[in-house]
């Protein structure tokens, strides 16, 4: 398992990871939609195509989110220091680090599958 | 609070509690029927008179139940901190009161609120795909700056009639509206019977209502698109089928052809090279068609009660009752002239 997981960097990039997943996620729900409900009447596809493909693709960046808060839990020593971190110290840093992108995480979760309940009910395009 | 002091009774206020009580009363009762009063009437969102405006109140009143049950907790909390106990719990406790009040507690009730609003609005705006729309009784309406153009059309999309600022429909059917715009953005909302929706230039935007309850309603332009935005409302009739039957024979015979002074003075000033009466010369498609104008219940889109007098003053100085209107004024014709004219449009009917 720890094989298949990257290694642990040191860069700030990591923090962005889940909330990038979510812009990414709403951008492509919103832009699919809206094109399929212009092209209903000339494309050949179910709506109940799109709502399926769309929760696929959202159970794949909630997957994602999960695996940056994973990496952010390891990043934060599992748990095993309390916050704030707020020494001058390496170790500090990457501990503050690893809790804010657990913290990013959870929100971005949360925000998908806010993102996604539409699918749920919303059956057609108003046109 | 400071005491404020009453001059002619040299006496302060808190010298007399009952009667700072009272006040409080007062001012409680000024406040929830000030506030009450916008549950009902022709144009309140809480007095549906349809199926999807049902929805919407059941909405508002579940989000203000969710609303009030989150202040309870809130201001509960803070009473707690501030009158229970004032001595601070332990970090642990703590910690676990952010995680679960401040975080899992408000994901699963916004989310909660989330997915039933989600829910309920197929409800809300009921879907009717293109090619299905062909049973439905289909008006046409167009937002002008600060007027609406309603034309109801025939089974092949044919302009029936037209009238402006009224919409009459029959109760227990589905209404196809179709909105458009040649100018800016307005928004067609009728709060009794659904929820709005914008009509935008360049686009043919739609929503189907039905009146579940006969009476009269007020429909607004609810997005703003000029100076007389507020003054762009309209009327909207539901009769039963019979009355709607009959009162569509009579719009399609109305003749505005007699009062022969009236007419005569209407097509001579120019007026038809704006505005249609049914049955006569004037043809004009740029202002509101006035056929059956008496008929009516307000003139100047909803601004003014239809009155002889309120069509004369409109006539003479329509700048000075909507700002920005694009027809000039009229204050340069006789004064025999315009009262005439008035009373020739408002006998239309």
């Amino acid at each position: 398992m720890k094989r298949l997981l990257p290694a642990e960097v040191e860069t700030l990039w990591t923090l962005f990871t889940a909330p990038v997943v979510w812009a990414g996620h709403f951008v492509i729900c919103y832009v699919a939609v809206a094109i399929y409900c212009e092209k209903a009447l000339v494309w050949d596809v179910d709506f109940d195509h799109v709502r399926l493909a769309l929760g696929l693709f959202t159970l794949l960046a909630l997957a994602m989110i999960v695996l940056s808060a994973y990496l952010a839990w390891r990043q934060w020593g599992f748990g095993s220091g309390e916050p704030p971190h707020s020494g001058p110290t390496d170790r500090d840093r990457r501990r503050f680090q690893g809790f804010a992108t657990l913290l990013l995480s959870g929100l971005s979760f949360v925000a998908v599958f806010y993102t996604a309940i539409p699918l749920i009910f919303i059956a057609g395009c108003h046109l | 609070m400071p005491p404020f002091r009453l001059a002619h009774q040299g006496k302060t206020c808190s010298d007399s509690p009952r009667s700072h009580a009272r006040l409080r009363a007062v001012a409680l009762v000024f406040l929830l029927s000030a506030a009450l009063s916008s549950c009902s009437g022709i144009q309140s969102a809480l007095d549906p008179a349809g199926p999807e405006a049902e929805d919407v109140a059941t909405l508002f009143y579940v989000m203000l139940v969710g609303g009030a049950a989150i202040w309870v907790g809130v201001v509960g909390t803070l009473f707690y901190a501030t009158r229970v106990r004032r001595e601070p719990h332990s970090e642990r406790t703590a910690g676990w009161v952010i995680l679960l009040c401040g975080a899992v507690g408000p994901v699963f009730i916004l989310g909660a609120l989330l997915t039933y609003a989600v829910w309920l609005l197929p409800n809300m705006r009921p879907w009717t795909a293109p090619g299905e729309e062909g049973g439905l009784r289909q008006i046409e309406v167009t937002g002008e700056q600060f007027w609406w153009r309603v034309r109801y059309l025939d089974a092949s999309g044919g302009v029936l009639l037209e009238t402006a600022n009224e919409i009459i429909m029959p109760v227990g059917e589905r209404v196809l509206f179709s909105l458009n715009a040649p100018d800016v953005i307005h928004s067609f909302w009728i709060p009794s019977l659904g929820g709005k929706m914008d009509v935008i230039p360049g686009r043919i935007n739609r929503i189907a209502l039905e009146a579940s309850k006969a009476g009269v309603y007020r429909g607004v332009c609810a997005e703003f698109c000029g100076a007389s935005h507020a003054l762009m409302a309209f009327t909207v009739e539901v009769l039963e089928a019979e009355a709607f039957d009959a009162w569509l024979q009579q719009r399609l015979a109305a003749d505005g052809s007699s009062g022969a002074d009236g007419l005569g003075l209407f097509l001579r000033h120019g007026c038809g090279a704006c505005h249609t009466i049914a049955g006569t010369q004037a043809d004009g498609k740029i202002g509101p068609n006035l056929t059956a104008l008496g008929a009516r219940g307000s003139i100047a889109a909803g601004t003014l009660p239809n009155t002889q007098d309120n069509i004369a003053r409109f006539i003479r100085s329509p700048g000075e009752i909507k700002p920005g209107v694009h027809m000039p004024s009229f204050a340069m014709l006789p004064e025999g002239d315009v009262e005439t004219i008035a009373a020739y449009l408002k006998g239309l009917e």
